[in-house]
């Protein structure tokens, strides 16, 4: 296939071309577009993260996926930081996943969640921008015939002052490519960060706002056909049969296909010349489906596992110190409540879609995908053809939230384009397919048992969570014997899981069991961000009021007594207090929540009021984030009050519940999101302590719901230990 | 074949009266930057503006646009990215994933055709688009800045 249509951004941006010129709206003249990234080959790079062209144009390679989460610009910051390249003149591309395989991983690894875009990834792609820079000096010195050591760079301008002699990174950057590859190279100290760490402007941002970014839903290839999916709307259920006649005749139909993956699909897709044709038609074909095992799984079921772990023998041991059993006997006083959070769906604005182009020889992919290698491996499992034939074309995802790490769409649409050799097939699904075929958040109940002793100081904490897994679900290859460590995320002490101390509790309870009795029912999970601190922090978090409470004590001396030895946690908890009012007597009602997780130190202060009606108005969050190093504080900020949003829409609405096997809120009308009259003024400190690089995207939506749950206590006096928060009244 | 008023062009589509407005734009006429959330009128992404009138198109049948009622899609509310809330976007950094914002910014510049002073209670109302990545605050400081701009642009030609 030709070079044009292996990038979709130049199909789609020639596409753009010719409609615009229909329409005569000629968009594309005199606009401020950045220049053309350059294609991904070793041939022209100073090195795999920076190619450099004669009219100066700095490409940086972009391994991780873009979601809206900035990454893509911090990125691109941390390179230019070391190359000492022009800004300005900075533009990006994403490498393709088979480039990878073909370049021995030369970028590393392509997922993207966790917080890990920044936090995994600064050290390597420093060091490229840094050995390039060096390569770059070489270069220049080699031509002028003087020692590297006597020159200088900055601003992609190259200067050897001895001799007055400047050069430009455009114009040795083809001499570059040949000199050896330093093996040694130093990076800078953030303190002397002069693009990194500055709140400069996305580079994503322009054709965000004249609809001219393709997204995978805007994919178009020559003689493309578009299909619509319906899978089991019962999970484990099976497509029987269909009537494709009844919708042969329809528009545009060009069939009906069984679609069955090894990802769980059981069901049957419609592809027709557009897609409202093809989803039209889905909507009258005949299909009859066998329900299967779950066909009378309904939410009271899911409840009634999930009640049975609470007090059953067999759990998990997650963080244990001290003796509880004792601290529970000598105690003064005794606490005990039960939480619950439900299953909730990702909803991504963008609904799943994947465009596939099969040939006997031949599988390429183009789609939004939070794991490029992942959703090539895909590919080349689903066509199977070896991943040396298959190619994935990354675009920016229209939000992703975890729910794109999945390949289960991209199953599909190569199962599709197999019944179609040498047609392009976009796959979109619809909103109400999106929301039946999650990978849920899980859904876990969460028994605490606290203890004071006679001056009110916590003693004791049992917190004994019930519920479903997520690496059961999706990778029980993960588990350790037959443990989900992850799901004591937020509440594990430091050290007694290394790969959990990014996530360690700081408080300091002298006697403490966390333990997990496993009940997944049958629902696919998934990672939605913030995976489980959502659910643990409120547990935490909610109950450490129920105890300050108890305790007669104020909530934030409360905690900082357990912080002593957590400087870094007690300074955001501090920082967000303090601007957020606390103890101030103004009358208003707010709440606390802290948090360690994804490496950050991150903490809440929530103000709100309810009204006589019981209705709910958050009216101001303070939210403080230690982040170690900060790549990009205007992101940052944009980060925390996202994060407070989808955090807060998913305390205050969301549920997925199961009737007959079937999730029932299908389309936003009954699964809400926050809209802006909703929004709390979310007001963002960031304090970098320096040292390490913690995660943005993801702590600050632990804080979230617990920070105004105890904000709702505080103005009503009523504890609200169930989620969501919508049906509930918060009359007091 | 019928013929609509698409960014100031009349255009000929050839599709079928029930068809949504949405897709009618998104896959006869390849205007990709109107999007498809919901198809239900509860998210906004689908908004375009029906003689300047901010209306979500996944729940308009092409049988309901006429002739003459001139439809503007994002591609067409400016030549080049300069409409004030496009330009007070970009001031801002208002998009996170973006897929929302072309209905967000059809909404806004919908509701300031009609009231330019648009305050913080008009908004609360008015502007009832989903954003599932959170831009808000964002959102809301971009209106006022783009009252501004707007003014700002009146204020040069006049
Ligand atoms: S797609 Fe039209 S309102 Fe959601
Ligand atoms: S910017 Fe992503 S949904 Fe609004």
């Amino acid at each position: 296939m030709s070079e044009l249509m292996k990038n979709p951004m130049t199909v789609s941006r020639r596409g753009f071309l010719v409609t615009t010129s229909t329409l005569g709206a000629g968009l594309a003249l005199g606009m401020t577009t950045r220049p053309t990234a350059a294609s991904a080959s070793p041939l022209d790079e100073v090195n795999a993260w920076v190619h450099i062209a004669s009219d100066e144009t700095v490409t940086i390679r972009i391994a991780r996926s873009e979601m809206g989460q900035g990454t893509l610009t911090g990125l691109a910051q941390l390179v230019a930081e070391e190359l000492d390249c022009d800004w300005n003149q900075v533009t990006y591309e994403f490498p393709t996943p088979g480039q990878n395989v073909a370049r021995e991983r030369v970028w590393g690894d392509f997922s993207t969640g966790g917080s890990r875009g920044l936090r995994g990834s600064h050290q390597y792609v420093r060091e490229g921008g840094a050995a390039a820079k060096l390569m770059l000096v070489q270069a220049a010195a080699d031509a002028w015939n003087v020692p590297a050591s006597e020159c200088t760079a900055a601003e992609s301008v190259i200067s050897h002052s001895a001799s007055g002699r400047t050069t430009t990174y455009g114009k040795v950057a083809e001499a570059a490519a040949s000199v050896p590859v330093p093996t040694q190279v130093t990076l800078r100290d953030p303190a002397d960060w002069r693009v990194a760490g500055k709140p400069v402007k996305r580079l994503d941002t322009a054709d965000k706002l004249t609809g001219k970014l393709v997204y995978g839903a805007d994919i178009s290839l020559p003689g493309m056909l578009c299909a619509s999916i319906m899978d089991s709307p019962v999970m484990g259920g099976k497509l029987v049969s269909f009537d494709e006649s009844a919708i042969r005749k329809m528009p545009g139909v060009k069939g009906a296909v069984a679609v069955v993956t090894s990802q769980g699909t059981n069901g049957v897709a419609v592809v027709a010349d557009t897609w409202w044709q093809a989803h039209s038609a889905l909507k009258q074909l005949p299909i009859e489906w066998d329900r299967g095992p779950n066909a009378n799984f309904d939410d009271a079921a899911v409840t009634a596992l999930l009640e049975d772990g609470l007090d059953a023998d067999d759990a998990y041991v997650g963080n244990w110190g001290g003796d509880v059993q004792a601290a529970f006997g000598a105690s003064a006083t005794q606490v005990e409540a039960t939480y619950k959070v439900p299953s909730q769906n990702h909803a991504p604005m963008e609904p799943m879609n994947a465009t596939a182009l099969f040939t006997k020889d031949r599988c390429e992919v183009w789609c939004p995908t939070q794991n490029g290698e992942a959703a090539l491996a895909a590919a080349s499992e689903a066509s199977g053809l070896p991943l040396t034939q298959c190619e994935v074309y990354k675009t920016i995802l229209g939000g992703g939230f975890g729910r794109r790490g999945a390949g289960d769409y991209v199953h599909q649409v190569v199962e599709i384009a197999k019944v179609f050799p040498g047609t392009p097939i976009k796959l979109q699904w619809s909103r109400e397919e999106d929301q039946k075929h999650g990978f849920f958040h899980p859904t876990t109940m969460a028994k605490m048992h606290g203890s004071l002793d006679a001056e009110g100081n916590l003693t004791g904490l049992h917190m004994r969570i019930s519920g479903q897994s997520i690496l059961a679900g999706l990778m029980p290859h993960a588990l350790v014997e037959g443990a989900d460590y992850l799901q004591f995320q937020g509440v594990i002490k430091e050290g007694l899981n290394p790969s959990m101390d990014d996530h360690s509790i700081c408080y300091d309870i002298p006697n403490i069991l966390v333990d997990h009795a496993m009940r997944n029912p049958p629902i696919r999970p998934g990672f939605w961000r913030g995976v489980n601190v959502n659910q643990n922090t409120i547990y935490l978090e909610c109950f450490l009021d129920e105890m300050a409470h108890a305790a007669g004590r104020d909530a934030l001396e409360f905690r900082l007594a357990l912080m002593k030895n957590h400087p870094k946690s007690a300074a955001v908890l501090k920082a967000a207090a303090e601007q957020g009012g606390w103890g101030s007597n103004d009358g208003k009602a707010r709440g606390l929540a802290f948090l360690h997780s994804f490496g950050s130190y991150v903490a809440a202060c929530a103000e709100v009021s309810v009204d006589g009606d019981g209705k709910l108005s958050m009216d101001r969050i303070v939210a403080a984030t230690d982040c170690g190093t900060a790549v990009n504080p205007q992101q940052i900020e944009a980060q925390v009050q996202g994060s407070f949003v989808y955090g807060l829409s998913g305390a205050l609405y969301s549920e997925c519940t199961l009737a007959n096997g079937e999730f029932q809120e299908d389309n936003f009308h009954t699964y809400p999101s926050m809209k802006i009259a909703a929004m709390p003024k979310v007001e963002v400190i960031v304090m970098p302590s320096g040292g390490f690089f913690g995660g943005v995207g993801e702590p600050t939506i632990g804080v979230a719901a617990p920070a105004v749950l105890n904000a709702i206590f505080a103005a009503t006096g009523k504890r609200i230990r169930q989620l969501p928060l919508k049906d509930q009244s918060l009359r007091a | 074949m019928k013929t609509l008023n698409v960014n100031g062009q009349p255009v000929e589509v050839d599709a079928q009266d029930s068809t949504p407005l949405l897709w009618v734009l998104r896959e006869h006429l390849g205007l990709t930057g109107t999007k498809y959330g919901c198809g239900i009128a509860q998210c906004g992404s689908c908004t375009v503006h029906l003689d300047g009138v901010a209306v979500r198109s996944c729940v308009m049948p092409l049988a309901a646009v006429s002739e003459t009622t001139k439809v503007t899609t994002i591609e067409g509310l400016s030549e080049d990215g300069s409409h004030p809330v496009q330009q007070a976007w970009a001031e801002l950094d208002v998009p996170q994933c973006g897929y929302c914002q072309p209905g967000m910014i059809m909404a806004v510049s919908g509701m300031l055709n009609a009231s330019p002073d648009a305050d913080d209670a008009q908004i609360d109302s008015q502007i009832t688009n989903i954003c599932r990545c959170g831009t808000f605050q964002r959102v809301r400081e971009g209106v006022h800045l783009a009252k501004e701009v707007a003014k700002k642009s009146k204020g040069e030609t006049a």
